[in-house]
């Protein structure tokens, strides 16, 4: 089943310079109990966005107005903790197609690129100067493309390029998942498993 | 060429590698609970396919279960849906279901384990990132997304590239009152939450080879809180005496013959690792967190670093101190706690629960300390009242709840209230991550009895 391409992605880009921000804070763990995958980014950041009385707090960047757009920029280690693909869902579902940082935990890297959400992982210094684009010029736009790897800052000289594996490059961009690739392989799973002693 | 434990395992569960891509492993044993599959088994259907290895998948309700009053329907609505859907799905496509109330249920890291599902040189996986844990038996058991889950019911198989190794050696005596969670907590705090990110980690070295098997998988079960994909330990006798019997271990004439395959694994003498850290055993001391990552631990004597020895970024740091209303260099003894959290798929086991009552025993609770003992399944529970524990539990003025994850990830209705602050057994003291507002102190069973005593962080060796 396909979902959606990624091919290029020009944006404003919103700023979260915080380290480690971890999946309980993307989407705390009272919010998984649903059996279907909607409504996740109404959720999104909830303890960091409203106060217990679900007042927003005005502090929070996603509750000002200045900064919007389809990129996330988040701070060193973004997504450690729980493998709850509900923490993808719900940046998926709030609106967000690719979220960058200067380090990724490895499982919510995996939940991404498996949704069709693209995580970029650029050098400290460069995340740091989009940062500081962005803070000076919420308008600033951000591009983001697959094809060629790369990430520019509009009406500015640094970029930097990215990487990925060619095969989850190719499923992005096309919109490919893995399972579909996984099912013609079934026959030799089959075979495979009456070879294996456990 | 030489292997290590890690591509021993791996290699030999590679279907297909694809060129600068993924390899596509073979899973021999998945493990399902209540709240990371529901939309898996939904793709199957809109697939319209059924699951390819029903025998070699197992479902538990452990997440969102109550810890009371089991045997009552459950209250909550959004979490009595859950426990349906898994119940429905289970039985549609032929899996064994130990729900709420079945003799087999408890925790997944917890019930795998006990039932010798868990086994030397298994690929086992789980939609929970403590599925580490299953690494203290010499398997690769990691933690996967609600995608992956469907990858692997509709074809057993996932698509990952393969780790980079680390081995992390610790020899030399631990200290009294040092348990396994204290190791664990004292390797995060060396190599922050991030340090094994891209990392399968080997625990190699006399600490963990004279280590129980439990106290082997309260160390693989925290693997992933320093980013790494899973850790594991080499299978030796004590792995083999632990799972023989075990209802889904091989049997008499299956047992030598997988007994020779397990007798190998182990790393190569001159097997090359990625990175490799050594650490003294004896340097390590009882630890406790006092922050909001599990990487911010410290020895319990000792004080809260100061924002220029932590390292990280200091915003960052100054606004999880803010969060726990803490300064730097304050000591952490004698700061007051509110709860006390005896449980999770860290510390939940029988182990746990015997050293947590040979601190109380003789003592009184605070009256100020509320705590919850919550077993790590039925099977745990059993042996608590079988063994007198639950006598000497309640002389202390403590209870016993019915088995699930419970507090520490406070999906039920045991959420540590806002601003107080609990030691917890868990493994992960993220803001609000024990209930909205809540504070966070993880530490061993051994500190958690002892605060629960005095109702303040407490040395044990000082009582």
């Amino acid at each position: 089943m396909a979902y959606d391409k990624f091919k290029i992605l020009k944006s404003t880009a919103v700023p979260l310079p915080i380290e480690n921000i971890d999946t309980d804070q993307i989407i705390p763990a009272r919010f998984l109990k649903a059996t279907e995958r909607r409504g996740f980014g109404d959720n999104l950041f909830r303890d960091w966005r409203y106060y217990s009385n679900n007042k927003p707090k005005d502090d929070f960047v996603l509750n000002n107005n200045k900064y919007c757009g389809k990129i996330l920029v988040g701070g060193k280690n973004f997504g450690s903790g729980s493998s709850r693909e509900h923490a993808a869902w719900a940046i998926y579902d709030y609106g967000f197609r690719c979220v960058i940082s200067s380090f990724f935990a490895d499982i919510f890297k995996n939940n991404c690129l498996n949704i069709g959400v693209l995580p970029v992982q650029i050098s400290s210094d460069f995340l740091e100067i989009i940062f500081e684009k962005i803070y000076k010029d919420p308008s600033t736009l951000v591009t983001v493309d697959l094809t060629e790897q790369s990430v520019k800052i509009s009406g500015s000289e640094h970029y930097e390029n990215f990487q990925i594996n060619d095969y989850k490059k190719n499923n992005m961009l096309n919109g490919y998942d893995d399972i579909d690739f996984l099912l013609n392989l079934k026959e030799s799973i089959k075979s495979f498993s009456k070879k294996t002693p456990l | 060429m030489s292997k290590t434990l890690f591509d021993k395992v791996w290699d030999s569960h590679v279907i297909k590698k694809i060129n600068n891509g993924p390899d596509v492993l073979f899973i021999d044993r998945h493990m399902v609970h209540e709240v990371t599959s529901p939309v898996a088994f939904l793709g199957l259907k809109k697939r319209n396919i059924k699951v390819l290895f029903p025998e070699k998948t197992f479902a538990t309700a452990d997440h969102n279960t109550p810890t009371r009053n089991q045997h009552l329907p459950v209250k909550d609505y959004l979490s009595s849906k859950q426990l349906e859907a898994l119940e429905k799905n289970a039985q549609y496509h032929g899996i064994s279901y130990w729900g709420l109330g079945h003799e087999k249920n408890g925790i997944v890291h917890v019930i795998g384990p006990e039932h010798g599902i868990t086994l030397p040189g298994a690929t086992i996986v789980c939609g929970d990132s403590h599925t580490s844990t299953h690494g203290a038996f010499g398997a690769i058991a990691f933690g996967i997304g609600t995608s992956e889950v469907e990858m692997v019911l509709s074809t057993q198989c996932i698509m990952q590239p393969k780790p980079k190794k680390m081995r992390i050696n610790i020899n030399g005596k631990l200290n009294d009152s040092v348990t396994p969670k204290d190791v664990a907590l004292f390797i995060i705090s060396k190599l922050s939450t991030s340090g094994a990110t891209g990392y399968f980690v080997e625990y190699s070295g006399k600490v963990f080879s004279e280590m129980s098997m439990e106290g082997r998988m309260t160390v693989c079960n925290l693997s992933i809180e320093m980013g790494a994909r899973g850790g594991m330990i080499a299978p030796d006798n004590k792995t083999f005496d632990y799972i023989k019997g075990r209802e889904f271990a091989p049997q008499n004439g299956e047992w030598d013959e997988v007994m020779k395959y397990w007798k190998t694994l182990k790393s190569d003498d001159d097997a090359d690792f990625d990175k490799e850290y050594d650490f003294d055993g004896t340097k390590i001391e009882p630890m406790i967190t006092y922050g909001t990552n599990p990487g911010m631990g410290i020895a319990i004597n000792s004080g809260i670093p100061y924002s220029n020895q932590h390292g990280g970024n200091i915003e960052t740091f100054q606004k999880s101190l803010d969060y726990m209303n803490y300064s730097q260099g304050d000591k952490i003894l004698g700061k007051k706690i509110d709860f006390v959290f005896l449980g999770s798929c860290t510390n939940g086991r029988i182990e746990d629960f015997r050293a947590f009552t040979n601190i109380v025993k003789g003592r009184k609770k605070s009256p100020n300390v509320t705590a919850w003992l919550v077993p790590g399944s039925h099977r745990v529970e059993k042996a608590i009242k079988e063994e007198g524990l639950l006598n000497i539990l309640n002389q202390s003025g403590f209870e016993l709840r019915e088995p699930g994850c419970s507090a520490c990830l406070a999906m039920n209705d045991d959420k540590i209230p806002t601003g107080k602050y609990a030691v917890s057994t868990s493994n992960r003291n993220f803001e609000g991550r024990q209930g909205p507002g809540s504070r966070t102190l993880l530490a061993s069973p051994i500190v958690a009895a002892a605060a629960a005593i005095t109702g303040k962080v407490t040395d044990p060796r000082d009582l």
